[in-house]
């Protein structure tokens, strides 16, 4: 047998390399690093049109609030979008790696992803990490064969519904959708529901706050509605501006505005990687 | 030999005989109360279950407190029932003193309170989540105690399953003097829901109407469900042979 060229492939599954290592930094004293959870409020369903998603955008690391204002929402395709919640790292993660994956195979198709395309990668790439990968998807999308939602569990389970919710907030925007979701609503209906989903997460559970993300995907168009509601405005900045204490006496004032000391270069060189 | 060692035993050592609750057999789930025009609107369903069988299914998980209360409970079911015999004790004792006074809700709310925070400090739990309601002389009242005696009083409020499920479509939802219709679908909105996303509920339900005229309980009767989405249908268009 002639020698063969190419790389053999990986055997998958989880490797568990660094468990040993892990085990060893731990008895030396070293503590766990704690992780970015999302902690969160996910949902989407499925309109007349197509689909709806909806995500808040509050990014916990354990009782505190790391980012007041992040992204849930992740671009699949440009028909196909993704929610994710639990870990934000796996979120990303996955999300992207799977994204590059379907980009590559439409230039090797020459068609439209379609969304059973994007479930199956990302529930085997879950399955095969056996729920190490802590990432909850609500996966939604249009194409040729109508609209598509489906939920995906870190161990890598899946289920297509018309409506769906994940996060730690998915009780509270579970019992609205419950109540009140029909299926062929329009899309003014669509986008209200969704919004009173994710509002009804925001306020009733702790893990989810801030502002209600919202993405509209129909056939052969989406809309991105980054901060489409923002009901937790900062109200409580002075508008007085600092004041000193009565006793002091002010001999001289000066104003420097800081934006005018630095020079904003347009067209620099961009940074050599 | 041995019985005249397990009779010491017990005399030097009081503790090894008696056993301290440590978990629930014959559980009810949620119960959700609210507010209306005229008194109190409390609803729950008729399981009990024996941990995941659903072992009984006529437990009537609301009961009225003297004149002027109604008593609802999820947990532990012979916790509920004890609990009615003390209250059964207390109401006796006041009505012997046949002075015209009755206890009103709130007092009964304060007898429950200390009742489970007391035996939440022994470590002798009762393990339910109470709702107490009533209305006397014109005013309303609501109030909830939990099995380690936390307590507070509501316009709105609900049990186990029904706080995650229930509560936000109340917040949303409820407001001041609505009518007993409007009170009803409200609370019957809320039981869909629980039904739908609690495994435990059971399609059987109660609705208690407490009113200063007394309380009056329905017969129980079961809610319509709807399960005709087309995705249930055919879950797999457009991808023959998926999962």
């Amino acid at each position: 047998m002639a020698n063969v060229d190419f790389d053999v492939p990986a055997k998958g599954g989880f490797s568990f390399d660094l468990c040993r290592r892990n085990e060893m930094l731990m008895k030396k004293g070293l503590k766990p690093s704690s992780f970015l959870k999302t902690g969160t409020t996910i949902v989407g369903l499925v309109y007349k049109d197509g689909v709806i998603l909806g995500a808040d955008t509050r990014a916990t690391e354990g009782p505190i609030v790391a980012d007041k204002n992040c992204e849930k929402i992740h671009y699949m395709a440009p028909n196909i979008y993704c929610c994710g919640a639990g870990t934000a790292a796996d979120t990303e993660a996955v999300t992207d790696n799977i994204s590059s994956q379907l980009k590559l195979h439409r230039y090797h198709t020459g068609r439209e992803s379609r969304v059973v395309t994007a479930l199956t990668l990302l529930k085997s790439h879950l399955f095969s990490y056996q729920g190490h990968v802590s990432a909850a998807l609500v996966l939604g999308g249009v194409d040729v064969t109508g609209p598509h939602l489906h939920t995906i569990y870190p161990h890598g389970s899946t289920d297509t519904l018309p409506f769906a919710t994940m996060g730690s907030g998915s009780l509270a925007a579970m019992a609205v959708f419950e109540s009140r979701y029909v299926e062929g609503m329009n899309r003014d209906d669509g986008v209200a529901l969704v919004r009173d989903a994710i509002r009804s997460g925001i306020f009733n559970d702790l893990g989810s706050g801030s502002n209600v993300d919202i993405c509209v995907i129909t056939k052969g168009h989406k809309e991105y509605l980054r901060n489409y509601e923002m009901p937790n405005p900062r109200t409580f900045t002075s508008e007085k501006g600092y004041s000193f204490s009565k006793k002091t006496e002010i001999l001289t004032a000066k104003v420097t505005p800081l934006r005018e000391l630095v020079e904003v270069i347009e067209a620099g060189d961009a940074m050599e990687e | 030999m041995s019985e005249s060692v397990q009779v010491t035993n017990n005399l030097t050592n009081p503790e090894a005989s008696s056993q301290r609750t440590l978990y629930p057999y014959v559980t009810g789930t949620s119960v959700v109360a609210i507010k209306y025009k005229d008194g109190i609107l409390m609803a729950a369903d008729m399981g009990g279950s024996y941990g995941s069988t659903l072992r009984y299914k006529s437990v009537e998980r609301m009961k009225s407190v003297g004149k002027h209360s109604v008593l609802g409970a999820s947990g532990e079911i012979s916790d509920f029932q004890e609990i009615l015999r003390y209250l059964d004790e207390l109401i006796l004792h006041d009505n012997m003193w046949d002075d015209g006074n009755s206890l009103g809700p709130k007092e009964v709310h304060n007898y429950l309170t200390r009742l489970m925070y007391n035996r939440r400090n022994k470590f002798n739990p009762l393990w339910n989540s109470l709702v107490l309601g009533g209305v006397k002389n014109g005013q309303k009242y609501l109030g909830s105690v939990s099995m380690i005696g936390v307590h507070f009083e509501d316009n709105h409020v609900a049990t186990g399953f029904g706080n995650h499920l229930a509560r936000p479509i109340l917040r949303d939802e409820w407001k001041e003097d609505l009518s007993f219709e409007e009170g009803v679908k409200l609370l019957e909105k809320c039981m869909r829901v629980l039904l739908y996303r609690d495994r435990s509920a059971v399609n059987k339900l109660q609705i208690a109407k407490l009113t200063e005229e007394g309380m009056t309980i329905s017969q129980p009767y079961s809610l319509k469900t709807f399960w005709g989405y087309g995705a249930f249908q055919n879950p797999t268009v457009g991808a023959e042979g998926s999962w």
